[in-house]
């Protein structure tokens, strides 16, 4: 089943005409993603050709997903107007809203996110790499691939995957691959202070997924996400968990990179992070490189 | 970002937050100028750097204190001659001290209550939150441990923006009865503004000061802003002063690289603010010390790992390089290429592993090989650790 999308989703692309949404693009359609509209204000009429594709652009949402029925929307617009295309999205009825875009103001987003949660559409993000759900194909190969994600280092399999970072995602979905486990979904949640979906809500759905057997959580200083899901996960979650936490040599007060990773007053510190999860029984790895490992031995794999 | 104290005072003018009467200074003659304007009998002259502990500061050309108080333009005068260009150490500015190039001439108030009061972007519930104590001038988290029951939280809706009554209730529980009660309403919705159509992050007011004769002004003042808001606001980011910032932070940020320097030895590059910040976690864990963060980003071009190599090698403390890249969709030969020309032009010495893995990974590895540079390969993120730490501690 996997979560949030599967290979029969259909999916448009705001900003599909900019460099960054383009190039990301052809790669989901390269990686057989139903990429079926793209919108760009002012370019509604025009085509998005690669190879064999030829992807309807749209001015707005609406009309986007009324015409191909897509559900789903990958959001690639500059930071100044990421909110407002966030918000045309959940205006338009779609299910799931995935901001990659980074940079967006936090006051743009408290609003964004105030304004979405009376509503029945859920946000991935901002500022994350996206979700693969992988496919059956060479490579992973069919999958749906939402985001900036490299598709070919997945395989399908039953491993759950949540993540505030891009790279470091890679690297532990990498390792399950090398190791021949495949994953059901991997779902980059995004390095900012205010986003729409958080560890917790996708342990829930994880949980709640027949294929899922088994989850990486990876988290990062700042905030107390990691807290509060390790904490329901401890008491609700009946799959094995192995963590890994980033920024335990990081110093208090400075952003490391993400707008959200940074300890303040004293919160947010990776040894209080993975105290929690190691309370909750999750496996939290002592090194990146031994994610995959840390997960595999807990699972009675190795 | 950060602003100056004077910074601060012209943004709470801008806005109609209550302070003292003050003004900046950058000669001396200027300094006696702002004094003679303001009429005070008593005058603070605060010498303007990021840093705090001004007060118990010592100048390096021995004058000692950052703030002092006086009774008259001329001896302000004085005064500013021995601060102006003049460098000053404190315990929060490390040992070369920071360039005072910048006077805040402002009235001595009397104080008869200091009060706290703050606007900070609350994680928890994703809104402005307003933190309010009657324990002013001291530090607010140690209040916030020993005596909780004397800190006010209130979220405000960011639809609809601090209330009146919101005011009225906050005023209330600080004691500003009366007349000031109107006051504290007027510079709360003033600094509630400020906090908002600044895009700040944080707005701390400390101490919110009551004088004996019956005014309530913000006395001291600690912004933060929303970084990736600078580009709405042209009037804050003029207030950045470079001078105050680290010089590799400042280059790294012309190449859109993110770094921030730390005291370690060994440097890293890695693509990815996560696998950053767990290749210094993987340093240390493997017994080195990481001498930086720096995240090239997700789409690095070669003249950005050029630009990169050169900021490791301007922390003269450095004795290894670690690179570590997932190049996931970023082609590892291309950074491949961007570390051989970065070596050669920056005529490298010191150790250097490379990890790279991903995309195009064989190419980028025969290009290292073939280069004839003196670099080590690495199988994984903790076989690249376990060498540059063995190689640093054999040099």
């Amino acid at each position: 089943m996997a979560i949030f999308v599967t290979p029969q989703t259909r999916v448009l692309v705001q900003g599909i005409t900019g460099s960054f949404g383009a190039k990301h693009a052809q790669l989901s359609l390269d990686y057989g993603s139903l990429i079926v509209a793209g919108v760009t204000p002012g370019k509604g009429g025009q085509f998005f050709e690669h190879g064999s594709h030829k992807v309807p652009i749209f001015d707005t949402v609406e009309e986007a997903a009324k015409q191909t029925g897509a559900t789903v929307s990958a959001v690639f617009v500059p930071p100044p107007f990421a909110a407002d295309a966030i918000l045309e999205s959940a205006d338009a009825g779609l299910s799931l809203v995935v901001a990659i875009t980074e940079g967006i103001p936090i006051n743009d987003m408290i609003r964004v996110k105030a304004k979405i949660s009376s509503g029945t559409t859920r946000l991935i993000g901002p500022n994350c790499p996206g979700l693969v759900t992988p496919g059956e194909g060479k490579d992973s190969h069919g999958g749906c691939r939402i985001g900036i994600a490299p598709g070919y280092i997945h395989k399908k399999g039953n491993v759950g995957v949540v993540s505030r970072s891009g790279t470091l995602t890679y690297e532990a979905v990498w390792q399950l691959t090398s190791r021949g486990y495949g994953q059901s979904t991997c779902v980059g949640i995004g390095g900012d202070p205010v986003n729409g979906t958080s560890h917790l809500d996708v342990l829930r759905m994880f949980n709640d997924d027949p294929e899922t057997e088994a989850i990486i959580m990876i988290g990062e200083i700042g905030g107390a996400a990691e807290e509060e899901a390790a904490q329901w996960a401890g008491a609700n979650c009946k799959k094995p968990i192995a963590g890994f936490i980033a920024g335990t040599t990081a110093p208090p007060g400075r952003r490391m990179g993400h707008a959200g990773a940074i300890v303040s007053g004293g919160k947010g510190t990776a040894e209080g992070k993975i105290a929690a999860m190691k309370a909750a029984g999750i496996a939290v790895a002592e090194t990146p490189s031994v994610m995959a490992e840390t997960l595999l031995k807990l699972w009675g794999k190795l | 970002m950060n602003i100056h104290e004077y910074q601060a005072r012209e943004l709470f003018q801008k806005f109609g937050v209550a302070s003292q009467k003050g003004k900046s200074a950058f000669t001396p003659e200027e300094a006696e100028k702002a004094a003679e304007a303001l009429g005070a009998d008593q005058i603070v002259v605060k010498a303007q750097i990021h840093a705090g502990g001004r007060g118990k500061g010592t100048f390096k050309n021995g004058f000692k204190g950052g703030v002092h108080l006086c009774k008259t333009p001329a001896e302000v005068r004085q005064l500013a001659e021995q601060m102006l260009g003049q460098t000053l150490v404190t315990h929060q500015t490390g040992p070369e001290g920071r360039l005072v190039n910048t006077l805040l001439v402002a009235e001595a108030v009397d104080i008869s209550r200091e009060l706290y009061f703050a606007i900070l972007f609350d994680r928890e519930t994703s809104a402005p939150m307003v933190i309010a104590s009657t324990e002013g001038g001291v530090d607010i988290e140690s209040v916030a441990e020993h005596t909780p029951e004397k800190i006010l939280r209130l979220p405000i809706d960011p639809f609809l923006g601090i209330q009146a009554y919101q005011t009225r209730k906050i005023a209330a529980a600080l004691g500003l009865r009366g007349p000031l009660m109107t006051q504290a309403s007027k510079l709360f919705t003033a600094l509630y503004r400020t906090y908002v159509e600044s895009d700040c992050t944080m707005v701390e007011i400390n101490p919110l000061v009551v004088t004996p004769d019956g005014r309530l002004l913000a006395l001291d003042a600690k912004f933060n802003f929303d970084d990736n808001a600078l580009y709405r606001q042209p009037a804050i980011v003029a207030m950045r002063d470079k001078a105050e910032e680290d010089p590799r932070e400042v280059a790294a940020s012309e190449f859109n690289l993110n770094y921030i320097g730390l005291d370690g030895n060994i440097a890293c590059l890695v693509n990815g603010a996560g696998l950053a910040m767990a290749t210094m976690d993987i340093i240390q864990h493997s017994g080195g010390r990481p001498a930086n963060f720096l995240d090239v980003g997700g789409g690095a071009t070669k003249e950005q790992v050029s630009a990169a190599f050169k900021i490791i090698l301007g922390d003269k403390v450095v004795k290894g390089i670690m690179v570590n890249i997932f190049g996931g969709i970023m082609d590892c030969n291309v950074i491949a290429h961007g570390i051989v020309d970065a070596v050669r032009e920056t005529g490298l010495t010191l150790p250097l592993v490379v990890r790279l893995e991903g995309n195009n990974v064989e190419a980028g590895k025969l290009t290292l090989a073939e280069s004839g540079l003196a670099l080590l390969g690495a199988s994984s993120m903790a076989d690249a650790a376990a060498k540059i730490v063995a190689a640093v501690s054999a040099a």
